[in-house]
């Protein structure tokens, strides 16, 4: 069973659609057993770091993510908030990557960044069967920095880390679950990790 | 490198997507879900609802359509059309909308426009101004589906709603709406170099040609059309071809 983690942020209920469209049954619960012996978990999630990290931590939630050894994909804010620190809010997340969330500042380009962009420089068999450079649908004003947790890259700005991993946990800046076929096949992938 | 956007917009009357010229004459134009379905497969990289009637008792018919869209096509969509109060955009987001589209509610009580993007993060509030350009050569904002004139000037409207924390202009003009004859340049290029959010141009869409002028010229982020795409006057896997080829940056 997947687990997709409920919490107070936007987007979970799309994430859910998304896997039923390849066939993939899910539940969507904040109820800590359940996700805990989910085979794997989806942390979705738009909105603002701070007040989702103090529900997490209301819940209990931030601990459970953190102790889970099977799969975990983390979307969108799910990424920020795996990371060790967001400028959001000036908020202490939950440090799974070490990698820091920072604010787009750009004289020039447009904040947030909404729309589709490309990825590129794959390092993780989420992308296997991607063409070069695929789009994907993003919509972020905070980007994590570039680091040797980066899978994948993305230029907006500068170039940042479009996804992370580091042992068990997955994570992409963009939507999969809005991201056409492309989105499709790296939930694909993410679904058949061992 | 981040492209620009075209999205269908489809206008819902009881469930059903229908068209009119210059907000009148108002005419059937097919299954929301069924045409969503099509534009996504051709390639729309968005797509717009806006619920024309949204009465309090059509409400539960747009929420069901945001649930059968939300589970069929695999792009994002915004739906827009009588909102007035948090709790009608927590419904929406929470039954699969991607963002939400405010407009005459926000003219009248801008602090809506604060609640909204606190709550639910400015990147899913949309906000659609009906613009027209009077005798002085001002561009005004207009209220109730272009019904209503006030005495605010577009670009101060939109810098306004943009401190406040909109996360997106929809700019609908209501001179270039249902002409074909070429989206408005002159505004959209104004509030889309002075504004730090993209802007959604929208009205007046009639050939290829006019989405290049709107992108380069307009400096639009995005292009919204819907009775263009809906009889099938433009396809949009011609339109991204032929942007591409003119050294647009598009989603192919």
């Amino acid at each position: 069973m997947i687990a997709i983690i409920k919490y107070n942020a936007g987007n979970v209920q799309s994430v859910q659609y998304a896997l039923q469209r390849i066939g993939v049954e899910s539940v969507v619960t904040d109820d800590i057993d359940t996700i805990y012996n989910a085979d794997k978990v989806i942390f979705p999630g738009v909105g603002h770091a701070q007040f989702a990290m103090q529900y997490l931590r209301d819940k209990n939630l931030d601990k459970l993510i953190i102790s889970l050894q099977q799969p975990v994909l983390g979307i969108c804010l799910g990424l920020q908030l795996l990371c060790k620190h967001s400028e959001e809010g000036d908020t202490d997340c939950l440090g799974i990557f070490d990698t820091p969330i920072k604010l787009f500042a750009s004289p020039v380009l447009k904040v947030p960044q909404i729309g589709w962009n490309n990825i590129y420089n794959y390092k993780s068999t989420l992308f296997d069967g991607l063409a070069d450079e695929a789009f994907v649908y993003t919509v972020h004003s905070y980007y994590a920095a570039l680091s040797e947790e980066t899978t994948a890259v993305t230029d907006y700005v500068l170039p940042y880390s479009a996804a992370l991993q580091q042992n068990n946990f997955y994570a992409v800046q963009f939507h999969p679950e809005k991201s056409g076929a492309v989105g499709e096949t790296i939930l694909k992938n993410f679904i058949q990790l061992p | 490198m981040l492209t620009k956007r075209i999205i269908p917009c489809l206008d819902i009357r009881d469930g059903r997507t229908v068209k009119g010229i210059n907000f009148e004459n108002i005419r059937d134009a097919g299954d929301p879900v069924e045409l969503a379905l099509l534009y996504s497969q051709q390639g729309a990289d968005e797509l717009v609802f806006l619920d024309i009637t949204a009465t309090v008792e059509k409400r539960k018919t747009l929420i069901e359509l945001v649930k059968r869209v939300a589970a069929n096509i695999n792009i994002p969509f915004t739906v827009g059309g009588g909102i007035s109060a948090v709790e009608d955009v927590a419904v929406l987001l929470q039954h699969g909308a991607d963002k939400v589209s405010i407009n005459t509610a926000a003219f009248k009580n801008p602090g809506l426009i604060k609640e909204l993007s606190n709550r639910f993060g400015s990147q899913c509030i949309v906000l659609a101004i009906d613009t027209k350009k009077e005798a002085d050569g001002e561009w005004y904002v207009y209220l109730n589906g272009g019904r209503t004139k006030t005495e605010a000037k577009t670009i101060d409207w939109a810098n306004q709603a943009v401190a406040l924390g909109a996360g997106e202009i929809l700019l609908t003009s209501m001179n270039n709406d249902g002409t074909k004859a070429g989206f408005a340049v002159d505004i959209t290029s104004l509030l889309s170099n002075q504004l730090s959010v993209p802007v959604i141009a929208s009205g007046g869409a009639g050939t290829m040609q006019h989405f290049k002028e709107i992108f380069e010229e307009g400096n639009a982020d995005a292009a919204l059309a819907a009775s263009i795409f809906h009889y099938k006057e433009i396809e949009i896997p011609a339109l991204k071809a032929y942007l591409s080829a003119e050294k647009i940056s598009i989603r192919l």
